[in-house]
């Protein structure tokens, strides 16, 4: 079956206490291709990506991966299916006892695919695909400016040359000219080495360069969803409103004056 | 809220932490016993609760020694029984003091420390990065350090075991006036057995003890700085109050028969 989807989400529900945060999600996403969802602050884009990788557990729907369903699984399952993925954390998430090249090889090295010796060359190359050169190599998580981790923390997602990817917020904190090296590179790994995508972005310059589709998450919903050239002419005023930036709107910010 | 009500939720909630801590502890443990080990990790932890805790814990005994030599002499002497002292001495250590001083003061020091470390691990995302780059945080962070906790905590008593009992001599000795030969001889005659073997007993479960509490409460802390504070109280609390209750279960073992 080459048209089922990578990624497929049914009604997927979760709440913290009574606070809702998805509320029905349907979502699919084809193999080979890059999705990116966006929507506002605080809408529960990090907790989608941390649902389907089993971070969290979704109070009700359904999750597959490559026709799997995840939720529920046992753990020895879970990390069998984890083993597809690779995940660029909003916080970059380094582990600060480890050095960079440690960081960046980790998932290499714990699924043996390569000695501590091989590893560091193998970091240096990763980390020039991020734009950084050899010397980062060997300093600690805790030496790096918040843009640096980031970026680490991209060349640790993609290190393992994993089937799909996520970037929670790949260009946040990076310069202009850096996040656009960055886009290049995530639309190097989908394109050319054939990666699923999925991603969350607020820079809509970023969205426009590595979608091919683009969804959005309001009030723990997928209001709207399409392909990327059809952005502009959504048709729906809250995907208008976030796309211009606009603080008129239907979509209203709790903020009192 | 009426107070049977009140109270039947109290108790509930201890079932319930009960529960998640026993789960907790087997799935350490099971990892524990479990390939793929970590000796990269279990050897520094070895390091860092043995070796380093080892001025903390000398300091600690021979001061114990000290003063158990100073007072029995107070008490003994009022009974023309000096000679007693370093039987006292040096049972009291063997038995008690050097493992329940130990524990306490390394619950202070590793419990405190391994639960700030684990717990910010948590609030910024490690643990959930462990577990996208195929490793179970339960085997990598947890196993090792219960594993390093059971076997150094009673090498360390062993040694505050010899520092006490010289403590205790070098008072006798030099302040009390005491015949050297004659001391060592008494220390040495009324020694069984039994009494080392009950103290190191103790040794590896407080280790355990010190240990499992650092782990679990900063496994399960939450709400940033904040919680990974509270998370380290908790474990230096209950591994303290713990370390006490199996105290006098395992005396009650070994010598109530
Ligand atoms: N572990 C948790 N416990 C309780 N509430 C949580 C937890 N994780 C997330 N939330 C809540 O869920 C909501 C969505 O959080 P999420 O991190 O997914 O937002 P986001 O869409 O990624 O926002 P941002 O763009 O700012 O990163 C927030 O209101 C947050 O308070
Ligand atoms: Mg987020």
């Amino acid at each position: 079956m080459t048209s089922q989807p990578k990624i497929q989400l049914r009604n997927v529900a979760k709440a913290f206490g009574n606070k809702v945060v998805l509320d029905g999600i349907d979502l699919d996403v084809g193999v080979g291709e890059s999705v990116v969802i966006i929507g506002g602050s605080g809408t529960g884009k990090s907790v989608l990506l941390k649902s389907i990788l089993g971070l969290l557990t979704p109070d009700q729907g359904s999750i597959k991966v490559d026709g799997e369903d995840v939720i529920g699984m046992g753990t020895s399952a879970r990390e069998r299916v984890n083993q597809k993925f690779g995940m660029l954390f909003q916080g970059a998430a380094l582990f600060d006892s480890l050095p960079v090249w440690e960081n960046v090889t980790f998932g290499l090295l714990a699924e043996k695919r390569c000695t501590r010796e091989q590893a560091h060359y193998i970091a240096i190359d990763k980390l020039a695909m991020v734009g950084m050169n050899a010397d980062v190599a060997d300093l600690m998580p805790s030496q790096l400016s918040g843009g640096m981790q980031k970026r680490v923390g991209l060349a640790r997602a993609i290190a393992s040359d994993p089937e799909i990817i996520f970037f929670d917020e790949p260009t946040t904190g990076l310069d202009p000219i850096m996040a656009d090296v960055i886009n290049d590179l995530i639309v190097k790994v989908t394109r050319e080495v054939g990666a699923t995508a999925l991603s969350i972005t607020h820079d809509m310059a970023s969205a426009r360069k590595i979608a091919n589709r683009i969804a959005m998450l309001y009030e723990g919903k997928i209001i709207w969803q399409g392909p990327v050239e059809d952005i502009d002419n959504s048709g729906n005023e809250h995907v208008d409103q976030f796309i211009n930036g606009r603080a008129e709107g239907p979509i209203q910010m709790a903020i009192r004056a | 809220m009426n107070p049977v009500q009140a109270i039947g939720r109290v108790f509930l909630n201890f079932l319930a932490t009960t529960g998640r801590l026993i789960t907790f502890m087997m799935v350490g443990l099971s990892h524990a016993v479990r390939a793929p080990y970590y000796p990269r990790i279990i050897v520094r932890q070895m390091i860092d609760i043995g070796y380093y805790s080892l001025p903390v814990v000398g300091m600690t005994a021979l001061f114990t020694g000290m003063i158990l030599a100073l007072q029995s002499y107070t008490g003994f002497s009022r009974f023309s029984a000096e000679g007693a002292i370093a039987n006292v001495v040096v049972l009291t250590i063997t038995r008690e003091l050097g493992p329940v001083l130990a524990g306490l003061m390394v619950a202070g020091r590793i419990g405190a420390s391994l639960a700030a470390e684990i717990g910010t691990m948590r609030v910024t995302e490690q643990i959930d990065a462990l577990t996208t780059l195929s490793t179970n945080p339960m085997k990598y962070l947890v196993a090792p350090r219960l594993i390093a906790g059971i076997t150094m905590f009673p090498l360390l008593v062993l040694a505050a075991d010899i520092i006490g009992v010289f403590g205790g001599y070098v008072v006798a000795v030099y302040k009390l006036g005491f015949n050297p030969a004659n001391y060592l001889q008494n220390t040495w005659n009324f020694l069984t057995a039994e009494d080392i073997n009950s103290g190191l007993v103790k040794a590896a479960v407080f280790g355990f003890i010190v240990t499992l509490m650092g782990c679990y409460h900063g496994y399960n802390s939450k709400g940033g700085a904040q919680g990974v504070g509270r998370a380290t109280t908790n474990a230096v609390v209950s591994a303290s109050i713990l370390i006490l209750c199996s105290d006098y279960i395992i005396t009650e073992m070994f010598f109530a028969k």
